[in-house]
């Protein structure tokens, strides 16, 4: 499958093959595993077809409701097939460019979803919502901006709010005798005492860029409040200039001098969950991250989770900051939109998919049996009755709490600005360029 | 294998008749065509354009691509990692190979058992091995964690010249053997009488190494630097799985920046643009090194034997 050696004598048919044909490969080896029971063989003609992430527990739900689905609707049956995180998102992408992609897409909404509406790949379901009322009606109202492009909704909100919080090792906090940080200070305080012990204060999955995104995210909220990146997204000129930016940007750089994240971070993905492992094997005290994160660290972390082991909290307030300490970061929600290109007959699936089978009562149940908030109106009974109703209670507080929700910026921004903005955050905590730099750098692709 | 054979593959010069067998080319030349120069055209022609890789319309832009291609600096950059990708690699990879080679090519039966278990890495998949590597290089739970060794237990990935470092090493580890095999054959293909005749004229082993063997090979040479330049331009799945052109743009090659910027920030005009930069650098190296060592391609190097 790997063009090999012998065949670099004909040069030309590499350079242009190779990258794209590894490329592929290698998101081809990386995940993809049909799932969704029954759906093989005839399916191509009328069934439909449905792209999601890998990685269990979450793996497991959409998987389950594909097959509830297919059991019930044996004659439109979807075939599902999953895809690692990172590799998704390109493979996604070259499928839309080839016309190979999939009935139903599943996404972040915001920029991305804005690039594919721009070139006319997904279709427009205001129109589907507002016949069916009822399937709008019950899902939270915050989860459809992401969904929404100039006043029309192309993607169907689904699954879980997912915030980003603060999570840590209760039993490393016992080991040093220290509380967790209720402000910056705090942080900076804690870094010296747990490096002293030989544990690193943060675990970080430094080589996919967007982790390191996250802790930009919050100090931009905390120190500057919303605006400042709102104002980045309204593409004002100069906005990463912005005093607040330079002062966010700083605290960053100075938190890595302080080696106040592992050694190594940046060899770390957050794809392998290794950043997840050094938390709860107790290498690391502390970590910024997505609650998606709590179910596998329930799965891979031993009694770490069901002892009561693993402490959580919103991202602290920085002292004489803007931003409001309800506020979070994160996904609010995900997004199944349906391709523009698919047959008459697959988008009728899809739709009755949306209708019946996404977020149906059994997949809610799911959700919060993993530690999930799902994105329906009402559930609170059922999360107070649930195994762990601290933690959704927890989940469910922040993200109806909270005053300003912002939108992970790799989702909000276009590709092309959400490309540089990734690669100037990796040099910016490997501490290769200035926040000067990084904002100037930044506000070059201002709008773009 | 030893005189014989090398004495049958001797190049044949004279008898050569012109036309006749070209239709011979033809399959070739239809797949060269068309995975080569088809999809080369449309690469030049996608550099003047912009589009997004998603199936938006593909929009005449002029010289705008090249323009924004040309002005950055994360061109030079790529390019002077790329340069530094290829020099040293070439620098590890010769001279490993051709010891190899020439041990490899004694006949004893344990070094063809060796030959074998060099060969091994060759087999692999890039992306496989670059997973391994990462897995094994893991500062925290790789192999210098697991094992106890301090020494082993490194930022391997995250510090810039430990990255580049890993990225040469494991290209060498993967492609040396397929040199060596290169270097085999050419060594067995050396005369016997050669060395025969120094032998008796009093040289040692160092001697006829570098009067004979090397002398001897400096074709084998050409052809295996020749791949190892030019395929090390095109590196690209295994940087992309071990680094992802990381830390910061640190390992980030040309071919890796087309990837990202073509895939991930959906701007094809550009990647275009830096595809068609990479075919001609890929071309004139290949022909600097044809003429290197093309000049005297009619010299025989066996005079006398």
């Amino acid at each position: 499958m790997e063009p090999r050696t012998p065949s670099r004598r004909t040069f030309l048919s590499l350079a242009l093959g190779v990258p794209v044909g590894a490329a592929l490969a290698s998101c081809g080896t990386a995940g993809p595993a049909p799932s969704g029971g029954g759906a093989s063989g005839g399916a191509k003609a009328a069934g439909a077809t449905y792209w999601y992430l890998s990685t269990q527990p979450q793996e497991g739900i959409r998987t389950g409701s594909v097959e509830r689905f297919n059991k019930a609707n044996p004659n439109t049956p979807i075939t599902g097939t999953t895809f690692q995180n990172d590799a998704y998102k390109t493979k996604i992408k070259t499928a839309l460019g080839a016309g190979q992609a999939p009935t139903v897409i599943w996404g972040w909404g915001g920029g991305t979803l804005r690039s594919y509406v721009q070139a006319g790949q997904v279709d427009d379901l205001t129109p589907w919502f507002d016949q069916n009322p009822a399937v709008k009606d019950r899902l939270f109202p915050s989860s459809f901006g992401a969904a929404t492009i100039d006043g029309k909704i192309y993607a169907m909100p689904a699954e879980a709010v997912q915030p980003i919080v603060l999570f840590y090792n209760k039993k490393v906090f016992d080991q040093i005798g220290a509380a967790p940080p209720q402000s910056w200070d705090d942080i900076m305080a804690l870094v010296p005492k747990f490096n002293k012990a030989g544990i690193a204060p943060f675990s970080l999955g430094g080589q996919s860029r967007w982790t390191n995104m996250m802790w930009l995210e919050f100090l931009f909220d905390r120190v500057g409040g919303p605006e400042v990146f709102q104002a980045v997204f309204d593409a004002q000129k100069d906005a990463w200039s912005n005093p607040d930016s330079i002062k966010a940007l700083t605290m960053v750089q100075d938190l890595i001098k302080a080696d106040g994240f592992i050694k190594g971070f940046s060899s770390i993905t957050a794809d392998s969950n290794a950043d997840q492992a050094l938390l709860y094997t107790g290498k690391a005290a502390m970590m910024l991250h997505g609650t998606w994160t709590y179910g596998s660290m329930s799965l891979d972390g031993g009694d770490f989770v069901s002892g009561g082991h693993l402490g959580y909290m919103n991202f602290p307030p920085v002292t004489g900051g803007k931003g409001d300490p309800s506020n979070t970061v994160g996904n609010p929600g995900q997004y199944l939109s349906i391709y523009s290109k698919a047959t008459p007959e697959q988008k009728e699936t899809a739709k009755k998919f949306f209708a019946t089978a996404v977020l149906s009562d059994e997949e809610v149940k799911q959700w919060i049996d993993t530690g999930s908030v799902p994105i329906v109106k009402g559930t609170e009974s059922a999360l107070a009755a649930a195994k762990d109703p601290e933690w959704l209670q927890f989940q469910y507080g922040i993200a109806s709490n909270a005053k300003a929700f912002g939108q992970s910026w790799d989702q909000a921004l276009s590709p092309t600005a959400a490309e540089t903005l990734l690669d100037n955050i990796a040099q910016l905590f490997q501490l290769s360029i200035t926040p000067e730099q990084f904002a100037s750098n930044m506000n070059a692709v201002i709008g773009k | 294998m030893s005189t014989s054979t090398a004495a049958a593959t001797r190049p044949a010069t004279g008898g050569r008749r012109p036309g006749g067998l070209a239709w011979l080319a033809v399959p070739a030349l239809v797949f060269f065509v068309g995975f080569a120069v088809i999809p080369l055209i449309g690469v030049l022609a996608l550099s003047f354009t912009s589009w997004d890789g998603i199936g938006g319309e593909i929009l005449f832009a002029g010289f705008s691509s090249w323009q924004a291609v040309l002005s950055d600096p994360g061109l030079p950059h790529a390019l002077w990692v790329t340069f530094l990708v290829m020099a040293l690699s070439w620098a590890v990879q010769t001279p490993a190979s051709i010891l190899l080679g020439v041990f490899l090519a004694g006949a004893q039966r344990y070094r063809a058992v060796l030959a074998v278990v060099y060969f091994i890495p060759l087999l692999l998949s890039s992306a496989a091995i670059a997973i391994a590597y990462k897995a094994l290089l893991d500062p925290n739970f790789g192999l210098g964690a697991g094992l106890g060794i301090d020494l082993l237990v490194q930022d391997w990935l995250g510090v810039p010249e430990l990255a580049f470092g890993v990225v040469i090493f494991v290209v060498s580890w993967q492609f040396i053997p397929f040199h060596s095999l290169i270097y085999q054959a050419g060594v067995r293909q050396i005369p016997r009488s050669m060395y025969e005749a120094a032998e008796l004229d009093g040289a040692g082993r160092v001697r006829r190494f570098f009067s004979i063997t090397l002398p001897q090979l400096k074709y084998t040479i050409i052809t295996s630097s020749t791949l190892m330049v030019v395929g090390s331009l095109t590196f690209f799945d295994l940087i992309f799985v071990l680094t992802a052109g990381g830390p910061g743009d640190a390992t980030r090659v040309l071919a890796l920046d087309m990837y990202k910027r073509g895939w991930q920030a959906n701007l094809m005009g550009p990647a275009s643009a830096i595809a068609v930069i990479l075919v001609l650098v890929g071309l004139t190296l290949a022909l600097v090194l044809r003429r290197i060592g093309g000049r005297d391609a009619a010299h025989s190097q066996q005079e006398g034997v």
